[in-house]
């Protein structure tokens, strides 16, 4: 019992002192679950987020999945998402009611009109982040070609952005075994110093 | 069937959105807005401004808070289980075999492969918020307003929920005519 109600307590704690989204709520997760109750050690910590990384969706709740399910086994995992998501969601429909309620009001239209080019500013610099990251691991080229052709599809061709990501996804996967195994075969053959960047 | 929807809607947003939650944004907001029209590309700006505010995973309140906008207390469990579960159960049974997948090259060229789709759909998206300051707020308030945000987050490291915050008290007194 008591391990429940530490992992309700942990991960309710991540979950109202992170600000930031999921992202900035890891290292107060990993303070919780390796320094404060010892459910696993620094380096399994480090493993199950390099591994939630390799995976898509929210990073926060895929931590929280594992570390529960690793404590109290399937309802620990529930535990430990509920307890980090609902506070927060809670405040969301408590404060976006108040704000629909008062819709119509010049205040609440000003304070909306007040806040749009901030949302641009925080978008624009997501997109900015994803963009240096392509750029570091593809190189310029191949960032930009496929950055191009997302434009031209999805933005002016009206191309659902799930078979662009489905095709990004497929093409990565036959590229990386091809050169996987011309690697390993070249191995034995010559040994020329190769140019490409190690990703 | 409305449940079916939302469940489709947050289940592909996650299962495309290759980098956390950030990276799920643009491609909830094109199920929402684009696809199926629950709601104005400019009440989705609302609720990640909101969302922003509150601590807590970002994905999750968006996805809570619209399942309930569209499908009431069901749809809250419906959008939240299609946004964490499928990525939730892979983590765990993956663990097993986690030293086969971490440093996989097929794996890291697969999510980097993404991430240019991604950057666009966020630039679109930014485009499309600074375009609607400008046709409700004027040139000027919009150049004021985004060389200041960029500033106060980006030079003097404000967190943006203050940001956020002090955008909602300027617009509640200068804008509200």
């Amino acid at each position: 019992m008591k391990s429940y109600v530490d992992l309700t307590i942990g991960f309710a704690r991540t979950g109202v002192t992170g600000y930031g989204g999921g992202p900035s709520t890891i290292p107060l997760i990993e303070y919780e679950a390796v320094k404060k109750y010892e459910w696993m050690t620094e380096e399994e910590f480090g493993q199950t987020l390099a591994l939630a990384n390799t995976l898509p969706g929210p990073i926060a709740t895929k931590m929280a999945a594992y570390i529960g399910y690793k404590v109290n086994g399937g309802i620990g995992a529930a535990v430990a998402i509920l307890a980090h998501i609902l506070p927060s969601l809670f405040g969301m429909l408590f404060m976006l009611g108040l704000l629909y309620k008062f819709r119509t009001s010049p205040i609440v239209s000003g304070m909306v009109q007040g806040v749009t080019p901030i949302i641009g500013v925080m978008l624009l610099e997501m997109a900015y982040k994803f963009a240096d990251k392509a750029r570091k691991g593809l190189g310029i080229p191949i960032a930009f070609g496929l950055g191009g052709a997302s434009l031209v599809l999805i933005h002016f061709l009206h191309l659902h952005p799930g078979i662009m990501i489905g095709a990004c996804l497929l093409g990565a996967f036959i590229i990386a075994v091809y050169k996987k195994r011309a690697e390993d075969t070249s191995h034995d053959l010559h040994v020329e110093p190769r140019k490409e960047k190690s990703v | 069937m409305i449940y079916w929807d939302i469940f489709w809607a947050f289940f592909i947003s996650n299962l495309l959105g290759y980098g956390g939650g950030p990276s799920t944004i643009p491609l909830i907001q094109n199920e929402v807005v684009n696809r199926y029209e629950w709601m104005t590309l400019n009440e989705f700006g609302d609720l990640f401004a909101i969302a922003n505010v509150l601590p807590g995973p970002v994905a999750t309140k968006m996805a809570g808070f619209i399942g309930y906008e569209v499908g009431g207390p069901l749809g809250v469990v419906i959008a939240l289980a299609a946004t964490i579960l499928p990525s939730a159960i892979a983590v765990i049974i993956l663990f097993k075999f986690v030293n086969l997948f971490k440093d996989s090259p097929q794996v890291k060229l697969m999510t980097l492969s993404v991430q240019p789709v991604i950057a666009i759909l966020l630039g679109v998206l930014a485009y499309q918020f600074f375009l609607t300051a400008f046709e409700k707020s004027g040139l000027l308030q919009l150049v004021i307003l985004t060389a200041a945000g960029f500033l106060v987050m980006k030079k003097l490291k404000i967190h943006p929920a203050l940001v956020i915050l002090c955008a909602l008290v300027y617009g509640g007194i200068f804008l509200s005519n």
